[in-house]
């Protein structure tokens, strides 16, 4: 894999949403600081699972991805192409590669057109006319994510929430996209749905070698979803690992409270996780900590994490590697059986 | 709030410049004489001299706008007229009296008018509303519903007519509408002068308030917050007035604010129908004597009651609903 | 005999809507006891929270048909006035609900929403009403609460709307609290704390939980006993330990299939349940499950269309509704237990 460039890869990206106060006349005055210096990487055919909670910058990364949001600083390349602040020209023939999937299959369908229009749509906008022509395209299209390809002509309003996902994960497909951003693409399902759009997403990704940014919060689904998985904590990465190593040997303290807060249906005769309990809130992106945004409700934080971030540097692995953003990372299972050894 | 306040009133200030610059440059910058125009019909060389004269024709538009504005701020001389004391929004040539004296004359028509509907139309449009939205579905909340439909189709100027032929000529029961003293000279003949224009104003409106009430109150009887009020043990009546009802009265105090606003900028046919002298007949004489100066009084005093009702909702909103924060 | 603390006895919940008559809950029943917890398991359209107002007679009368019996503590509750319910609801019977936000109100302090329950059931003054207040905030965890009692809702996090709205619902110390997906909407970290801040507090007042919600790993967590519903229906039911670990109806079988683990084999596909959630205004014949379920075929005479399965108890409150025979459960069970690698 090392070697070859990355199909995204993206360095210091940051996004800082100006607050307007003052008086008696409005300026800015701060900056909600949403996604501040975030480097990651996606290779071609790669799923990546980006977590974390609430409000700790994850849709702002997909959005800044695609391109919906103008970074406020770094770079974002895609297949080695500088894409950063492509104007919407420059930005055509990739957007038709780059395709998102959103979390809320009732608001991201226009109701008043038929889904065949919808799924159509981006082949319309970009004047793509595949062979068989679009219509022909669009029921295939249909076919692929599990609807009736007869249901063409029916309105967004007529499907379950989980049939309109599997809608705009066709309109996604459209114009056979390398990159698709899916942001909390099945939250918003019920528990048997949600299995169905989470199996079909990752039939796509593995018959189609489509790369996915796949952004979630429930550590059980990117768990199951994603190769490679980035932990973030408020506006930044503190920890990317495959996803074995992430889930078994986290290193991150926040990694780890993250994990053990997950609720496990297997009955109690499994030796329960370590518990963690983290307390507080997560603090205010306008006004974030200094040194390590953890620090606050970090069992092991010291004056150093205060002066000073961590970086997000590699503790072990291969390739592309372990990487965590912090001053004590907690013990690899692996370093100690070296050690022991 | 205060922030709020002093922000809100200096940005009411510039758009009342704004206006007042537009409506000045419409006004004389029409292909006619606008000398000719203020001087109003009963026009002797002699006047159109003097007016020409006091308007500064010969100077350029910006200087005459000029000397406007420093009238409404220091004053102004007229010469051979004498002096309009600040603020003075200009002369008017043919009623021989500064504008400014001939609105305050006609405004507590205008402001009696205007308050007495207010009154009677929230009244009764909140409260059948109320019902309506208590009663919803059933045959109360239906008769409500379909009266305020016919209710908000009926024009002034033919219910008033007709009203004020029954109620007041053939039957007596109302007084006949007149302008009074005003409410401070003789409260009695202010009221019964008023009464008629106030039922009939109130009507076209009431039908409104009746039906955003209901919809409003439906709304925000749904609300998680209105249920989590009945979990808690309170009763029906309680969770009524003091979770849905707040919930709803937002929309209807910004509805009510910029009504008030704009019935305060003169309520030209219900004056005009029932032979009112306020603000809205007043733009209408404006209008025939082509009394440019009095016009442009008129359509600033229209401006600023609706601006001024503006902030007023604004301000009223946030102590309501305490997510709205002013700064 | 001991009588259950709470008992629902063949619950009906129906209402009309313009489409026609919804079947919302389909004969109910299930106890309580003091101090424990039930799980209620179920999706959109299980019937889980219509179950839930209709205990605390929250749900529109116009409009609902109400059958069966909910007593508690004796008290039968659908015969109840409307001024009894307002005499136990938030004082001996209370509620949390899932959006935090939108279930307080914007337009009153967090304060005056705790203490205005307080007030209302026990007569207190306004001044010891916001000492009730301040008290409860430091209760379940508010820091600096003294200065927190005065903000509104909307000046607080995800987390602390949900720890206010626990305050409120305890202020009276109920002996029943109702909590419908009261964590659905918050963070791992935050739903790890708030579902502490629930067990403490119901070992320290030996409230008696019923807590509705689509995540069994939260289940798991917190009931004592665990009831599965499907389409209105009760379709199993049991302790916890044997609902989640010997499931015995297909339905909870597919959920548990459908739900990736932490720590389980990562590459097979989830199991999912194929179709959708049945419509209650049109519900299928018979099992309501088995248009969507893989065995309806082995039964017997295709009785799943046909017979509906009465919910079968054997002993102790453990109990499953499907035609399947005991035998066969066990042996489909294994297969579906343990998915094939791809």
């Amino acid at each position: 894999m090392s070697g070859t460039d990355p199909l995204l890869d993206v360095t210091g990206l940051t996004k800082h949403f100006p607050v307007r106060g003052g008086f008696p006349v409005r300026r800015t005055v701060g900056a909600v600081q949403a996604v501040d210096g975030l480097d990651l990487r996606v290779a071609e055919g790669e799923s990546l699972g980006l977590v974390g909670e609430s409000g700790c910058g994850k849709s702002t990364t997909g959005r800044l991805i695609t391109r919906l949001l103008e970074p406020t600083a770094g770079k974002i390349t895609y297949a080695g192409q500088d894409i950063t602040h492509a104007s919407r020209k420059e930005l055509a023939p990739v957007r038709s590669e780059i395709q998102m999937i959103f979390q809320d299959p009732y608001a991201s369908l226009n109701p008043r057109h038929t889904v065949g229009k919808i799924v159509s749509g981006p082949m319309e906008i970009n004047g793509i006319d595949p062979k068989g022509g679009r219509e022909r395209r669009a029921r295939e299209l249909l076919e692929i994510v599990g609807l009736n390809p007869e249901h063409y002509n029916r309105f967004p309003h007529e499907f379950s929430g989980g049939q309109r996902q599997r809608i705009g994960v066709a309109r996604a497909l459209a114009l056979s996209p390398r990159l698709v951003v899916a942001d909390e693409p099945v939250s918003a399902l019920d528990v048997s749905i949600q299995a169905q759009v989470v199996n079909l997403l990752q039939t796509l990704q593995r018959d189609l070698g489509i790369a996915f940014v796949f952004i979630a919060h429930d550590l059980a689904i990117v768990r199951h979803f994603s190769q490679r998985v980035a932990v973030m904590y408020l506006g930044r990465i503190v920890e990317t690992a495959d996803r074995d190593d992430l889930y078994e040997n986290p290193r991150h303290p926040y990694t780890r409270a993250l994990l053990s807060a997950v609720p496990e249906a297997t009955a109690s005769d499994t030796p329960p996780r370590t518990r963690i309990r983290l307390t507080g809130d997560v603090p205010s992106p306008l006004n974030p900590p200094s040194g390590c945004r953890f620090r606050t409700r970090c069992w092991k934080a010291t004056e150093r994490c205060a002066a000073e971030a961590p970086a997000l540097v590699r503790v072990e692995g291969n390739g592309v590697g372990h990487l965590t953003a912090c001053h004590y990372p907690e013990a690899g299972r692996t370093m100690t059986s070296q050690a022991a050894a | 709030m205060f922030r709020f306040l002093v922000r809100r009133t200096l940005g009411a200030l510039l758009i009342l410049l704004i206006i007042s610059a537009l409506t000045f440059v419409l006004f004389y910058v029409a292909p006619r004489d606008p000398a000719r125009a203020a001087c109003g019909k009963l026009c002797t060389p002699q006047t159109l001299a003097l007016v020409r004269h006091n308007l500064g024709i010969s100077d350029p538009l910006p200087v005459q706008y000029w000397h406007w504005l420093v009238g409404v701020f220091a004053g102004r001389d007229y010469t051979g007229l004498g002096h309009c004391p600040a603020p003075c929004l200009g002369y008017s040539f043919t009623n021989h009296e500064p504008v400014l004296g001939l609105i305050t004359d006609r405004f507590p028509t205008t402001l009696s008018l205007s308050i007495g509907s207010a009154v009677v139309f929230v009244v009764f449009g909140v409260g059948t509303g109320m019902i309506a939205a208590v009663k919803q579905g059933r045959a109360l909340d239906k008769i409500a519903s379909s009266a305020s439909l016919v209710g908000s189709s009926l024009q002034i100027y033919i219910v008033g007519v007709v009203a004020m032929y029954y109620l007041s000529d053939e039957w007596h029961l109302l007084p006949r509408p007149q302008d009074s003293a005003g409410f401070t000279q003789d409260p009695g003949a202010w009221f019964k002068g008023l009464l008629l224009p106030w039922l009939v104003l109130a009507l076209i409106f009431t039908a409104n308030y009746t039906r955003m009430t209901r919809s409003q109150l439906v709304e925000s009887l749904s609300e998680d917050y209105v249920r989590t009020a009945r979990a808690k043990g309170l009763s029906r009546r309680t969770v009524f007035f003091r979770f849905a009802w707040r919930g709803a009265m937002g929309p209807i105090v910004t509805i009510l604010g910029l009504d008030i606003g704009y019935l305060l900028g003169g309520a030209i046919i219900t004056e005009e129908t029932f032979g009112l002298h306020g603000i809205g007949a007043l733009s209408i004489k404006a209008v025939r004597d082509n009394d440019l100066p009095l016009l442009l009084g008129v359509v600033l005093t229209a401006a600023a009651a609706i601006v001024v009702a503006n902030i007023v909702v604004d301000a009223v909103y946030a102590l309501i609903d305490p997510r709205i924060r002013l700064a | 005999m001991n009588t259950p603390f709470l008992s629902v006895r063949d619950l009906r919940v129906a209402f009309s809507t313009e489409d026609g008559l919804v079947r919302a809950v389909d004969g109910l029943s299930f106890d309580l006891e003091q101090g424990s917890t039930l799980g209620i398991v179920g999706e959109s359209g299980s019937g889980k929270s219509v179950t839930n107002l209709a205990i605390l007679g929250l749900h529109d009368r116009e409009h609902t048909d109400v059958d069966g019996e909910i007593l508690l503590d004796g008290k039968d509750l659908l015969t109840a006035t409307e001024r009894e319910l307002e005499r136990l609801r938030g004082n001996t019977m209370s509620m949390i609900f899932q959006d935090a936000l939108a279930s307080l109100s914007p337009f009153h302090t967090v304060g005056r929403q705790i203490g205005e329950t307080y007030r209302k059931h026990t007569g207190a003054s306004r001044h010891e009403a916001r000492a009730r207040s301040v008290e409860m905030l430091r209760r379940v965890g508010i820091p600096q609460p003294d200065l927190r009692v005065d903000d509104y809702p909307h000046q607080f996090s995800g987390g602390m709307r949900q720890r206010a709205m626990i305050a409120m619902a305890l202020v009276c110390d109920p002996e029943l609290l109702i909590a419908d997906e009261p964590t659905t909407a918050l963070d791992v970290t935050v739903q790890a704390q708030i579902m502490d801040l629930l067990k403490d507090l119901q070992q320290e007042f030996g409230t008696a939980i019923v807590f509705v919600t689509h995540d069994l790993g939260v289940i798991a967590n917190i009931a004592d006993d665990v009831l599965v519903m499907y389409g209105g229906r009760c379709v199993e039911r049991g302790t916890r330990n044997q609902v989640l670990r010997t499931p015995q109806h297909p339905y909870t079988w597919g959920l548990l299939g459908s739900m990736p683990s932490l720590d389980g084999p990562v590459d097979v596909p989830l199991s999912p349940i194929p179709g959708l959630p049945p419509s209650l205004l049109n519900p299928p014949s018979g099992c309501r499950f088995h248009p969507r379920c893989a065995f309806a075929e082995k039964v017997h005479g295709g009785r799943c269309a046909t017979d509906s399965p009465p919910l079968e108890i054997n002993g102790g409150g453990r109990g499953t509704a499907c035609h399947l025979t005991a035998e066969q459960r066990r042996e489909f069970f294994v297969d579906y237990a343990t998915p094939q690698p791809n």
